[in-house]
């Protein structure tokens, strides 16, 4: 199901991902069937909200995902079939091709050793460099990141940094080897504002030197628009709808993501009664069959709890999985 | 606003319900092998301000900046090192006003941690009926009060109200904290990143029924939070803060359309703009919020303003009206020193 075809060659190609959670008696289907490309530079935003799949759907691709999730699907990186390489060759593949940042940094950073030997040891575990010129380079970085007095700062441990710094030197070290696909999980979503736009800003700086292709989970619309080309809505393990930045803000097709936008609150909205998505996300261990927010659109019609979803995609490129998007079969089942 | 009905209202509509004046708290901060005191955490540094009847008072501002601190003082869940709190003209904790017990009965609050605000062996309806058994009503009639309640807020009691904590969702757990915070027929409601950790959707759900109470039971909110969208919904006054002080105050229309401080300004600025053809191309602020271990003399944050100038280290700058007089009704107070600093620019 080609959900977005990118006009360049993709650096990164998910085929059909799906990820499933069984254990004690347990069968949680978390990603159900997510397809994406993505070119160099280019940076594709994963909206959704918690226990869409987003972020079980970034641990997938970096092979972060406990023993007993069954994955399916085919992942190629740089040419490369991620799903299918042994754990040695996916280790080598992690931190040179593709590398990730985190909501919270402290869970990526060492506690025990200073910023400059982290991403020092890093370059050269995946680089055959000198230790000195490894140092070279990650001093180099820290000044890309914009921490203040990088040299100093190096020979600091990571609780010596604020919230912000620490942010900075993660993306540091993520960016070590120049990895061609940069994996962001919420990255900005425990930072205040004024310091969530300066990583933002960062970001896209960043993304024109090194020219990284981005895939950015977040559940936060304004983070969303600010730094993506292509916005993925998610909705209960699936895309449910994937078009241009400008096209979902100002056009949105699917009923999930007009829902979204409109309970997204500001204060234009002031004395209104805000329009709500009633009820609350299905539970993936139990999905309904069919559209799996139908039960709580108010465009849902009896066809929508049957079968397949249909897929329509616009000669954009842009794809929203809904019956209401889909005028022929539509009339078919009206008739 | 209908506040006449109400029969505990004491002063009449002009008196304000809450008036809090130079509200301070430090913390030590401990160290070494003696535990001896090495530095201060100034939370809450004089801090002074009013909530009017029937309003909703939004308190924003970045971590660090004192916010959930300044409530938790306001509910005495920490002793104020100084200041005062008056209640409907009553002095809270004055032997001549009123008790920090009666105080709790006439103000309650609502945390962001809906899951850690609930006893987890307590079934939904115990725990809001928990608060008024404690104060005295009857077993029975405390739990008919609470599935009335929880029917107040949307949820079903035959459904909801012998179920425990885990077996709800965050929004409907927000839902039940709101219920109990409503059990004691509370004037005041402090709610205090109620809604921050919910999902859009669930938020707005729970922003609609927060506006149904009010009216309903006559109540007045004082909502903290960091999320500047939501405050100027929801606000009818907003306090800006930065390091455990008041920098900027006024109605909401004020604040958000003229915003005099530079930091209210930086802030604003820092707001993503939810518009892919007009993204934020500079970065309003540079650096962290400092830490308010020692902060800086004077004015606190003179150490990130781009106006800064000699006389910002020296003197705290005092909440006043704006410099230029274009706004002398007494309603907008700006706390900075430099006329220039505070000028509106219009995009």
């Amino acid at each position: 199901m080609p959900d977005i075809m990118p006009v360049e060659a993709p650096v990164l190609q998910v085929d059909d991902l799906t990820v499933r959670f069984r254990r004690r008696g347990m069968d949680v289907a978390a990603v159900n069937g997510v397809s994406f490309a993505l070119a160099r530079g280019e940076t594709l935003t994963i909206l959704g909200e918690s226990g869409s799949g987003k972020s079980v759907s970034l641990k997938a691709l970096m092979g972060l995902l406990p023993d007993y999730a069954q994955i399916e699907g085919d992942v190629w990186l740089d040419g490369k079939p991620v799903l299918e390489l042994p754990p040695a060759e996916l280790a080598k593949l992690r931190g040179s091709a593709v590398s990730m940042i985190f909501q919270e940094p402290m869970a990526a950073l060492d506690p025990v050793y200073t910023i400059g030997e982290q991403i020092a040891e890093t370059i050269v575990q995946h680089e055959a460099v000198s230790r000195a010129t490894a140092m070279r380079r990650t001093l180099d970085l820290l000044d890309h990141v914009k921490i203040p007095s990088a040299a100093r700062r190096m020979k600091n441990y990571p609780h010596e940094l604020s919230g912000g710094m620490r942010q900075r030197a993660m993306i540091a070290l993520a960016l070590a080897c120049s990895p061609s696909v940069l994996l962001a999980d919420e990255p900005t979503t425990a930072l205040d504002v004024t310091v969530q736009i300066q990583i933002l800003l960062l970001l896209r700086q960043l993304q024109e030197e090194f020219g990284m292709a981005i895939v950015f989970v977040t559940h936060d619309v304004g983070a969303a628009a600010e730094i993506s080309d292509r916005i993925a809505v998610m909705y209960a393990g699936r895309f449910v709808e994937t078009a241009t930045t400008r096209e979902i803000m100002r056009s949105p097709r699917h009923p999930y993501t007009e829902g979204l936008l409109a309970s997204t609150v500001h204060g234009g909205l002031r004395g209104r009664v805000l329009e709500t998505i009633p009820g609350a996300p299905p539970n993936l261990a139990h999905l309904p069959q069919g559209c799996a927010f139908a039960p709580r659109c108010r465009h849902a019609r009896e066809i929508c709890a049957h079968g397949e979803v249909p897929v329509t995609v616009s000669p954009t490129g842009a794809m929203v999985r809904c019956v209401r998007a889909a005028p022929v079969p539509a009339q078919e089942v009206s008739a | 606003m209908n506040m006449t009905a109400d029969p505990r209202d004491r002063g009449g509509p002009a008196q304000p319900l809450l008036l809090v004046n130079d509200l301070r708290k430090h913390f030590p901060v401990r160290g070494g092998l003696l535990g001896r005191q090495i530095a201060t955490v100034q939370a809450v540094d004089d801090v002074s301000f009013s909530v009017r009847k029937g309003e909703t008072l939004g308190i924003v501002g970045e971590s660090g900046c004192g916010k959930s601190t300044t409530a938790r003082l306001l509910m005495r869940l920490i002793e104020p090192d100084a200041g005062d709190v008056v209640f409907d003209g009553d002095p809270v904790g004055d032997r001549h006003g009123l008790s920090v017990n009666a105080m709790r009965r006439q103000m309650q609050m609502v945390f962001q941690d809906s899951y850690s605000s609930l006893n987890p062996r307590m079934t939904m309806a115990e725990s809001v009926a928990y608060a008024p058994r404690m104060h005295g009503l009857p077993a029975k009639e405390a739990l008919s009060r609470a599935e009335d309640l929880l029917a107040q807020v949307g949820l079903n009691p035959r459904q909801y109200a012998r179920r425990y904590p885990h077996e709800l969702s965050g929004g409907q757990r927000q839902r039940v904290n709101v219920a109990r915070a409503l059990a004691l027929e509370p004037r005041l409601v402090i709610l205090d990143e109620a809604v921050s950790a919910l999902d859009k959707s669930i938020e707005a759900q729970v922003l609609n029924l927060l506006a149904e109470l009010k009216a309903r039971f006559n109540l007045t909110y004082l909502f903290i939070s960091h999320d500047l969208n939501v405050v100027e919904y929801v606000s009818d006054r907003v306090l800006v803060m930065y390091l455990g002080r008041v920098v900027e105050t006024g109605p909401v229309e004020a604040i958000y359309a003229r915003p005099r401080h530079p930091y209210t300004r930086a802030l604003f600025a820092s707001k993503p703009t939810l518009d892919p053809d007009r993204r934020t191309k500079e970065m309003p602020l540079t650096g962290d919020p400092p830490n308010p271990i020692n902060p800086p003399s004077g004015c606190r944050f003179r150490t990130r303003c781009a106006f800064a100038q000699a006389i910002c280290a020296e003197l705290v700058p005092p909440l006043a009206a704006p410099l230029d007089g274009a706004d002398d009704s007494g309603a907008h107070l700006v706390a900075c020193h430099l006329p220039h600093a505070q000028q509106v620019l219009h995009a």
